[in-house]
């Protein structure tokens, strides 16, 4: 299992040819966050999104903050929510966007596979309640867009040493979340044949 | 007399704006343990990684005096009520909630209640039925116990209800226990407490399942037979390999704890709530001249 520094956004696809489901990854450069509102928006309300994602690294999360002034804000706790819910929307992100990486907490389902394989994109797994030690690596809010939807709205960051990481679904078709689910069923049967 | 009730009702509230900050911040000593515990046994690489972030996380929350978890989660508090405690719960309630509400804006805190229908935010963590209040009454006494557990939302959607029928036994009980937490995988956030209600109806095992994940960790059941299904189900658990995160590995629960009641002959109710590993709880003593002591343990 390979240790891996990237910068977002990418301009180059091979960055994330490389990640392999099971390596580590620490994070420089601008990520966004967006959350189930932010998406629903997006795709459902057919609203276009007032920031760039193209070869961006977005995290599910939806921040504690402080405002400090009109569109600005200063960091309180800064989290990442669970990912499964907003699975329906990577293909879109990839495919109508240009999205290279998400991240979040407790997996995608299986139907994140194929998507992520045809076009190019990773899911990074992070450690769900590990918030104090995130926002230590998140230096700067430097962009909010959709405020009414606080605290859904559509964040950009600026990072520093984000992780570490685990890439839990590969480009290349490979998933932690549907092996560790593969073994976990045939461990059952065994389990069920000794209650 | 007035003012004496004024005061007692401040007092609750002071406490349950202390508690729920307390809470979010610093996580008990046995849970603190229970996480050490685990990165001794787990020997994925995935699985130490995720146990040493975890209790880096626990360190750099004590040193920067920052939330453990950004999920300030839904207000919870467990009131044990003396018959004596010169405060009516109606009055208690008010307290309760105007504490939540002042923590989250003096601090401030993410806030997370919406109106369920519209998704509306109602502003700061409180709202129509919020905070969520449970109630004993205890006769001979007048003092009041007051525990916060504010409740994450990765955790608590990973919550199941199955109404077994007598003949499933407890291989039942087993097998749906641990199909509910192989289906969960890493959604909420593995490795934490695995809250079991068993019996009464439907609604009294979630509550029950609620309240066990709230007990201090490694707090064993007084009923012998329900603390060995308890030691039982723990190790079965852990033989899935869902490891911390999901992302596989030896330790997938800190911790199995079961309250029961009994039943209907023909029911056989079994709920599951989890608790992810940032298992916030706090507690606070308030005696009836409005004295409080807080309690970090219970």
């Amino acid at each position: 299992m390979a240790q891996h520094e990237v910068t977002f956004p990418i301009t180059d696809a091979a960055e994330i040819l490389k990640l392999r489901a099971g390596d580590e990854v620490v994070v420089q450069g601008h990520i966004i966050g967006i959350r189930d509102r932010t998406q629903i928006r997006i795709f459902d309300e057919g609203q276009e999104p007032p920031m760039n994602l193209s070869g961006a690294f977005l995290l599910h999360t939806a921040p504690g903050v402080r405002k400090l002034g009109p569109g600005r804000y200063e960091k309180v706790c800064i989290g990442t929510t669970t990912s499964a819910r907003m699975v329906r929307f990577t293909e879109g992100l990839g495919a109508q966007y240009g999205v290279r990486a998400i991240c979040g907490k407790g997996g995608f389902p299986d139907e994140a596979i194929e998507p992520m394989q045809r076009l190019g994109m990773v899911y990074f797994a992070i450690v769900g309640g590990a918030a104090a030690l995130e926002t230590t690596q998140i230096e700067e809010i430097e962009e909010v867009a959709w405020e009414e939807l606080m605290p859904e709205c559509l964040w950009r960051f600026r990072v520093k040493d984000f992780g570490p990481l685990t890439v839990g679904i590969d480009a290349h078709g490979n998933s932690l979340y549907r092996d560790v689910q593969e073994r976990a069923k045939k461990k059952l049967e065994e389990l069920y044949a000794r209650l | 007399m007035t003012t004496t009730t004024v005061s007692l009702q401040d007092a609750v509230l002071e406490a349950a704006a202390h508690l729920y900050v307390w809470a979010l911040k610093d996580i008990p000593q046995d849970l603190r343990d229970a996480l050490a515990a685990a990165l001794e046994r787990e020997t994925s690489v995935t699985g130490i990684r995720v146990l040493e972030t975890i209790n880096r996380n626990v360190q750099i929350a004590d040193d920067q005096n920052n939330l453990v978890c950004q999920d300030t989660g839904i207000a919870v508090y467990y009131c044990r009520v003396g018959e004596g405690f010169p405060l009516h719960p109606a009055r208690i309630y008010e307290a309760l909630k105007a504490g939540t509400e002042r923590a989250t804006v003096e601090h401030p805190l993410r806030s997370n209640t919406v109106h369920t229908l519209t998704r509306e935010n109602t502003g700061p963590n409180v709202g129509y039925r919020v905070p969520i209040v449970h109630w004993d009454f205890v006769p001979d006494w007048d003092g009041l116990f007051v525990k916060c557990v504010p409740k994450g939302s990765g955790s608590e959607n990973m919550t199941f209800l199955k109404m077994l029928v007598p003949a499933d036994g407890v291989a039942g009980i087993k097998r749906f226990v641990l199909e509910s937490i192989v289906g969960a995988g890493g959604k909420p956030c593995p490795p934490g407490i695995v809250g079991i209600g068993l019996g009464g109806s439907a609604d009294y095992a979630m509550h029950l399942a609620k309240e066990a994940i709230a007990r201090p960790i490694g707090t064993r059941n007084p009923d012998p037979l329900v603390a060995q299904l308890e030691d039982e189900l723990y190790d079965l658990l852990n033989e899935t390999g869902i490891g911390p995160m999901g992302l596989g590995g030896d330790v997938t629960v800190l911790q199995c704890h079961i309250e029961h009641a009994d039943t209907h002959m023909t029911l056989n109710p079994v709920a599951v709530n989890y608790q992810c590993w940032a298992a916030r709880r706090a507690s606070a003593h308030i005696a009836a001249d409005g004295t409080t002591d807080y309690d970090r343990e219970a």
